[in-house]
């Protein structure tokens, strides 16, 4: 695993829940099917209300009209990432718009589960919220080493969580290949 | 220490003799349900995973049951039930319930039930977030992702780490105007949507012992909206009644040790307690309906798992019975089963079904329908700026359709008054 991952920063509030990161009229697409795959990354975030959308100011969509890939990379977000739902398209989004890593205080457990068993997006849990601290747009570097987030704007660093009883699973890159690396199951 | 019920069920299924809440162990699991939405891609990811040929661990354990996207000319839906149908001519699944053949259910959580899967002290676990609802029956259930679903299609088994329990006791007479979802709503209203996040959430108390299994269903049904892993009630006479009539099927029922362990208890007296609603874009958001006395509606919505149940119609019919509604008013039976009780059960000589069509009321075909918006096409759906006030159990932005509607969760009783008056009504004005 690249433990230093870098980006442009998209900042949402707390409470964004599955319908918000994909709302359900676009579950019906195949996530295996090249030219379905892409309206994934196309409707990311679409759900959540425009002037929420990209704080501080709001009004950014996440991805341009049109486009199936999205300019961040980072989402740092308010508690309770992931609420709702239990489909794992929600994270699958995510990762196909080309986020790496959500950076929030807390996360519901389904999308965390589904993050870290689907080894879509690193789910990295900040000590505090980190919202009035970044703004839509600027760069940030989250290095899992040594365990900070730092704003390049401001300079300013955060300290986040150790990723801690899942840090196997995410290294190893999702559920399957952990079992498979500690001989749960066949090759 | 000793162990709760939610322990006790997980340590019987790790193998071990006991576990404690913090700890990641691995347990065998009883039954994986799934559905159209999330079936075709947990099995494309169980045989990218064990190969083109795999078979599932066992196939009388894997229960198939197409429930979100059905009437819809949505090709892309319409293509996923065919894909579940070709998995399980494939796979030789007896459990499958498709559309448009006599074993068609309709909503999972309901049919769960209905057709015997749901048995005390069993692990549950399915591709959807509200498979907690089974928890009512005194068993472990909870939902997962598609990654974690193909895990159990191949091997049978899951980790889990094992939650703290939260213990809510509810004691006294439940008031003939208030139903499981105000007690729900009251609570997750005071522990905020966050509040059990990866928790249990254990109801007990005297009130819980004199509710019926639907009543149960619906106060385990919404623990997810409080971030819960899942919601438990001990099974007793009135479960196994239901479970014996139901299923054959042998059950073990657990109780809580005298000195287990729970993160906090809650007390409530039930006749403190008064209709709820949740008002926009949060299940917390919790108010009496009396505070909204001057909120106009100009939707209605009966349906879905948390509240689409017979009792739920029996509720609205008894307010519907000799009010017309005033506003767009969509009743849909959770599962074909009570969609036929609405067809023959009869107040004062008038079926349920005709005293929702004679109020005025439009009826659907059994399925999720409009809770979750789905495609355009969907029966009920909010496809503009409505006011809606729903049985159904999430009001995040967007989640019956349009962002720009605005979503109040309420009981059947609350629901069936407001579409009566045209604005939000406690139903105690109709229990006079």
């Amino acid at each position: 695993m690249e433990t230093i991952k870098q980006g442009k920063v998209f900042v949402l509030g707390d409470d964004i829940d599955t319908d918000q990161i994909i709302p359900a009229a676009h579950l019906v697409y195949s996530l295996d099917h090249p030219d379905e795959k892409r309206k994934y990354g196309e409707f990311a975030l679409s759900g959540v209300p425009i002037d929420k959308s990209g704080l501080p100011d709001g009004n950014i969509p996440f991805v341009a009209s049109g486009q199936s890939e999205s300019p961040y990379a980072i989402i740092v977000a308010g508690k309770n990432f992931g609420c709702g739902s239990s489909r794992e398209h929600a994270p699958a989004a995510l990762q196909i718009a080309g986020v790496q890593a959500v950076v929030a205080p807390t996360y519901a457990r389904i999308f965390y589960r589904n993050a870290v068993d689907g080894g879509f997006v690193i789910p990295v849990e900040s000590q505090a919220s980190l919202v009035e601290h970044f703004q839509t747009g600027d760069k940030a570097e989250i290095n899992l080493t040594d365990y900070f987030i730092r704003n390049q704007r401001t300079g300013e660093t955060f300290p986040v969580k150790k990723l801690g009883q899942v840090e196997n699973i995410i290294e190893a890159g999702g559920i399957f290949a952990y079992a498979r690396q500690a001989g749960m199951i066949g090759e | 220490m000793g162990m709760t019920i939610t322990e006790k069920i997980l340590a019987k299924h790790s193998g071990g003799a006991s576990v404690s809440p913090g700890e990641n162990i691995w347990i065998d699991v009883d039954v994986l349900m799934t559905h159209d939405v999330c079936g075709p891609p947990a099995f494309a990811i169980f045989k990218k995973q064990f190969g083109e040929h795999a078979k599932v661990w066992d196939p009388e354990k894997v229960v198939i049951i197409p429930d979100h996207y059905i009437f819809t000319a949505d090709k892309h839906a319409n293509r996923n039930v065919q894909l579940l149908r070709d998995i399980v001519a494939e796979q030789k699944l007896p459990h499958f319930y498709d559309v448009g053949t006599e074993r068609y259910k309709g909503v999972c959580h309901v049919a769960l039930p209905e057709e015997g899967w749901t048995r005390p002290g069993e692990v549950l676990f399915g591709t959807d977030s509200h498979t907690c609802t089974a928890g009512a029956f005194g068993q472990f259930a909870t939902g997962v992702g598609n990654t974690d679903a193909a895990f159990i299609l191949g091997t049978g088994k899951i980790w889990v780490k094992v939650p703290e329990t939260m213990r809510f006791v509810i004691d006294g007479e439940i008031p003939p105007y208030l139903m499981g979802k105000d007690l729900i709503l009251q609570i997750i209203g005071d522990i905020c949507v966050d509040g059990a996040a990866y928790r249990t959430m254990e109801f007990a108390g005297t009130a819980i012992e004199a509710m019926s299994m639907e009543e149960r269903m619906t106060l385990c049904n919404m623990v997810i909206e409080a971030g819960g892993k899942n919601g438990v009630i001990a099974a007793d006479a009135t479960t196994e009644a239901f479970v014996q009539a139901r299923t054959n099927a042998g059950y073990e029922i657990f109780h809580n040790d005298q000195d287990a362990g729970f993160h906090s208890v809650y007390h409530y007296q039930a006749e403190d307690l008064q209709p709820m609603v949740a008002r926009p874009h949060s299940p917390d958001n919790k108010a009496g309906v009396r505070e909204l006395k001057d909120v106009k509606v100009n939707r209605a919505y009966i349906g879905s798992c948390t509240g689409g149940k017979f009792s739920d119609f029996l509720a609205a019919a008894e307010i519907l019975k000799d009010h017309p509604v005033k506003m767009d008013t969509f009743v849909v039976p959770a599962t074909t089963e009570v969609s036929n009780q609405l067809r023959e059960t009869n107040i004062n000589g008038r079926s349920l079904w005709q005293i929702f069509e004679d109020a005025g009321a439009q009826i659907g075909q059994p399925s999720c329908a409009a809770c979750l918006g789905g495609p355009d096409d969907t029966f009920g759906r909010l496809n503009a700026d409505e006011v809606c006030v729903s049985t159904t159990n999430r009001n995040f932005p967007g989640r019956m359709g349009s962002k720009s509607a605005q979503v109040y969760l309420a009981s059947p009783y609350t629901v069936a008054a407001t579409a009566a008056t045209g604005r939000m009504t406690d139903p105690r004005e109709f229990f006079a």
